[in-house]
Order: structure tokens, then sequence, then C-alpha cells
């Protein structure tokens, strides 16, 4: 470890991954890298915080039956999710009979998991470890911010949270991609306190993480097939670029970002994909697999988080937001 | 330094955010606003009309039953998923009239639903409009008083 | 004629009205909720000062079908209470607005349990 950065010596690899996503995200570019598309976002469900749970147990089972593991064969499961006392994980995690450890860091939940579950299967306590996190665009909304009904209009900065969930079973074992090293986030705050500027929020934590990454590693942006950050937004993504820049990086050609990806770009729907789910889909459904068929040597994910409330943001507190970067080779 | 001052703020990155962030399309805006809040108060005005000359009210009772009216279509037209597109679409033009008001009470009060609907949409109706009847009423007896007082000195 | 033009006047100043409105909202990022709360006491304090009447006369529902007219409604019945007596003056505000409120809690009680929230698809 040199700073920030850990190197995995044993590089555990991704067994499975399983993805779970709504209609919109099912019509999106990314579509038809998801294993379950669900037409209705209720999910059956009387609620939308039971859909979530839903949504989130499917893909912990998908990931399962993907990898074909028994219950007494994945050493622990890792999730986090958006609601309140990351109820989704847990209720998700109520009908399985296997270790829960949860986590939360808002949106950057998904490399958040990978790095635990990294250390745990690398240092040999588990055989393999479940990482899972998810979000629903009308649950989020409900405790972030208005009723779904509510007649308002969106700024144009805002962002829209991603109705989906994914999993990924990191083991020491099959051919998929190997972990092979991290580095953890700080919590960094600029001042920003527009709740619906997420990107311009998150960015600095991105760039304060990846920056400390290419300083610790002795890798250049070069090296990298692609910089993908998790939901920066395209606003955020710009602000990023910009900020990476100034920092002597050039990342402009090989940056992308899961939720400026994730949604045909349409008029209104501003920014691009937010949320936990967010990189979760878009990472272990889309970048999975081209990891798998080896098109890309060596990628570097960033997610990000903005770690607020609605009751820190009503009483005028700023945004401070956090990421972890993890690194993956084919 | 003060233990709550935030070490990392940047006051060149909040302006640098500022200057390029994505504008709202002002003229469009303003347009929607101004013709979709010019439609409903029309259809106030064609209900005011109707009620006038067929049912023969006026005044106070006449003002009253259009309020009920708009304030009925517009909880209709929310609980049916057609206030949000509308408000999306015109912004101010659909918050202000009082169809707006009524978008404020229903939404919330679907939205809690499942809640219960003693504690989910009963106590959550008024999350939004709530401060519009506080503030209406204590500021109309501010005003009843202030005139009052004013009647018995003058 | 005279209804055409009764009709031009209400879509005229309620459509100015709500054009105001998304002016605050392009330049303050104001909430719908604040929307409402500013509009409401700028209606009540325009009759305070006894302007909000001649909107009235002159613009019809473009001046009573905003939360402005809300707002004139209240401070109306308050003026007129408090020429009665010191209970008018506390009671007549919501007195003339009490048909409004209790409309929007029984329809919104009774839409609230009929209707189910949709998810956006935008």
């Amino acid at each position: 470890m040199k700073g920030r950065t850990l190197i995995f010596k044993n590089q555990p690899r991704i067994f499975a991954t399983a993805t779970v996503a709504g209609p919109k995200e099912g019509a999106g570019p990314v579509g038809k890298h998801i294993d379950t598309i669900v037409e209705d976002d209720y999910f059956g469900e009387k609620t939308f915080e039971k859909a979530e749970r839903k949504m989130m147990e499917g893909a912990i089972r998908q990931v399962m039956q993907n990898a074909k593991y028994t219950e007494s064969e994945v050493g622990a499961i890792i999730a986090g999710d958006l609601l309140n006392q990351i109820i989704s994980s847990s209720y998700a995690c109520r009908s399985f009979n296997i270790p829960f450890l949860g986590i939360y860091n808002a949106c950057s939940t998904m490399s958040e998991a990978f790095i635990i579950g990294g250390m745990l299967v690398d240092g040999g306590y588990c055989e393999s470890a479940l990482c899972a996190t998810g979000s629903h665009f009308s649950s989020a909304e409900r405790q972030y911010r208005y009723p779904l009904e509510l007649g308002n209009t969106r700024p144009p900065q805002s962002q829209w949270t991603v109705t989906g969930a994914g999993a990924a079973i990191l083991a020491m074992q099959g051919k998929g991609p190997k972990l092979v090293a991290a580095t953890l986030g700080r919590v960094v705050d600029y001042g920003i306190t527009d709740t619906n500027n997420m990107g311009a929020a998150m960015a600095p934590a991105a760039a304060d993480t990846l920056c400390e990454h290419f300083l610790n590693s002795y890798f250049s942006p070069k090296d990298y097939d692609l910089v993908i950050t998790g939901d920066l937004g395209a606003f955020g993504s710009r602000l990023f670029k910009d900020l990476m820049w100034e920092k002597g990086f050039d990342i402009s050609e090989r940056h992308v970002d899961c939720g400026e990806m994730i949604y045909n770009i349409a008029e209104d729907e501003f920014q691009g994909g937010s949320g936990a789910g967010c990189s979760a889909v878009v990472f272990n459904g889309y970048f999975y697999k081209k990891l798998c068929k080896k098109e890309y040597k060596r990628i570097i994910l960033i997610a990000t988080g903005a770690l607020l409330s609605s009751v820190s943001s009503q009483q005028g507190e700023t945004i401070p937001s956090i990421a972890h970067a993890v690194v993956f080779e084919s | 330094m003060q233990s709550n001052e935030n070490i990392n703020f940047n006051k060149n990155y909040i302006d640098y955010v500022s200057s390029i962030a994505p504008k709202t399309k002002e003229a469009r805006s303003l347009f929607r606003a101004f013709w979709v809040g010019g439609t409903i108060c029309c259809i106030g005005q064609f209900i005011r009309f109707a009620f006038e000359n067929w049912l023969g009210l006026a005044g106070d009772e006449l003002a009253a039953y259009v309020s009920v009216v708009l304030i009925f279509l517009g909880g209709l037209l929310t609980g049916l998923g057609v206030y949000d597109r509308i408000g999306k679409f015109a912004g101010g033009g659909s918050i202000v009239p009082i169809t707006g008001f009524a978008n404020s009470v229903v939404s919330p009060a679907m939205e809690f639903k499942s809640e219960g609907i003693i504690y989910g949409t009963a106590s959550k109706m008024f999350i939004i409009a709530g401060p519009i009847i506080v503030f209406g009423v204590a500021s109309s007896v501010l005003v009843g008083l202030s005139y009052y007082i004013y009647f018995l000195v003058a | 004629m005279e209804i055409f033009l009764m009709f031009l006047k209400a879509f005229a100043v309620g459509g100015a009205i709500c054009t105001v409105a998304q002016l605050l909202i392009n330049y303050t990022k104001i909430t719908s909720g604040k929307i409402l709360v500013t509009f409401l006491l700028a209606g009540v304090f325009l009759q305070a000062v006894g302007l909000y009447q001649y909107i009235v006369d002159f613009a019809g529902a473009g001046a009573t079908v905003p939360i402005s007219g809300f707002g004139y409604l209240l401070a109306k019945g308050a003026i007129e209470g408090a020429k009665e007596s010191l209970f008018g003056a506390i009671t007549g505000g919501i007195t003339a607005a009490s048909a409004g409120i209790t409309a929007a809690i029984t329809f919104g009680y009774l839409f609230a349990v009929i209707f189910k929230v949709r998810s956006k698809k935008n």
C-alpha cells in the first residue's frame, strides 16, 4: 500500500455478475447488456421501497445462479443502497443465510463494496464475496426531493436516479477480470449547495481520488483503456475533466461516465443518470462483458457519491462527496 | 480555525461551476408559463361565466364555486398522473393557479399512502401546502387586526 | 365581443402572473412551495392596501384563479370582518377562504385514496 492506494497481491477475479433494471434503463444504450429488465417499476409490489428491495434480492439471487453457487459458498454479502438505514440491502439479505456487511457511501457504494470484498477474498478470509447495490428512482425521489406527482420543473443541471441493481461475486477462480488495485477516497467538499447539481459536487472528489491514484501507482492516464466515473452526468464529467487537466492529467480521450451513457439522449433528460444503481448496472452489465471479451486491457472505475441527506440540505449544509477507485485488468 | 469551517471550501470552483452551468431556456419557459397559466385562468373564467348565467350565482358564492371546481379538476388531474406532466412543461404556469395548490395537496397525500391512510395520507398531506395555510391564515389575522384597530381609531 | 374581451383579459392577466412566477423560478431556483407562499402573501398585501380589488374587477378569473387570488380572498374577508367586531377580524379571513380549504382537504383525501402513484417515464 502506498498512500491511499492498495495493491491486491492475489488479484481476486469477478467470477459472475447480475443486473436488474427498470424499463427506462432497459430502453437505453446499455439495455441489451442488462440481465433482467422489469417492465413495471413496482415490480409487482405495493410500494417502491418494496420494489427496490425485491430488485436487490433478484440481483443477488441471479448472481449466485450465474456463478452456480449455493448460499454456503458465499463468504459474505457486502451491500448498501440509498434509502435511510440501508433498508433495501438489509431486507434483501433477510432471505439469505449468508453473513451481511451493510455499507453506505451513497452512489460510490459499488466500488466501496468491491474494495471491501476484494480485501476479504485477497486476504484469504473468505472464499468469495458478493458485492451488491441498487437504487430506485421513485423511492429516492421521495426521500430526497418531492412527491412524484408534484407538478414542478426539473432544473437543467439535474440528474435522473437509476432504477436498477447490480451484483458481482469476487472469488479466486474463473477467467473474469482481475481486481488489481484500489484507491480509497476521502471526503471532499468544495462548497456546492445546490442539491440538483450533484455532478458539480462530486467532480472534485473524483478528481482528488484519481490524482492520488496516478501519483501513487506510477500509472499515467495512457496506461488505462478507460477511466470510468460513476454518475457525474454530462455537466459533472466536463468539470471532472477540467479539474484533472488543471492538475496535469489529460483524460479527455479515455473518460466515460456511467450516468452519461445509461439513457438515450433526449430533450429534457438533462445530465443523465445518477444513484447507486447507475454504476452497478453499467459496470456489472456492459463493462464486465467487455472485460471478459478482453476488449479492454486495464480500466479504472471511480464511483462517486454525494454524502448528503434531506436533513443536511434543509439545514443549508454543503454537499460533501466521496469517490473510490478500483482497477480491473482482463 | 473553527471546527465547523470547511477546509476544502473552494470559491474559485463554485464561481467556475456557476459560470458554465447549463441554463434554463429563458424565452421558451416564460412563453410556456404564460400561455398555460393564461389558459387555466380562462377555464376559470368560463366556469365563472357558466355558473353566473346558468345557475344565477353571484359574488363570493360564485367565486367559491369556481375555486372548488378548479381544485377538484387539479386534484383529479394529479390523481390521473397528468398534472406532473403539465407542470414539467409549464413550470410557473401550472404552479401558481389554484389547481397547482390542489396538486401540492394531492401529490404528497398519494405519495405517502404507502405509510397508511392516517399517518401517511392524512398527516403528510400538507408537507408542501402547509405553509400556504399557515401564512395565509396568519397574515389574514394580521390584516384583520390592523384594520380593526384602524377602524377603532378612525 | 364583450365576452371575448372578458376571456382575453383573464388570459392576459393570469398569464402575466404566471410569467412573473416563472421569472422567479429561473433566476432564484426557488421551490414550488415557496412560489405559492410568495404569491399568496403578495395577494394578501395588495388587498390589504386596497389594490388587488382593481385587478379582480378588471381581469375576473385572471386575478382570482392564481394563488394570489386566494390571498386576496383572505385579506378581503378579514377586512370585512374587522368592520363587524374583533371576532370578525380574526375569523373573517379563513371564513372567506373556507370553501377552498375544505375542497382541497376533502378532494385531496378522496383522490389520494382512489389513485395510486405512477412512476415517471421521463
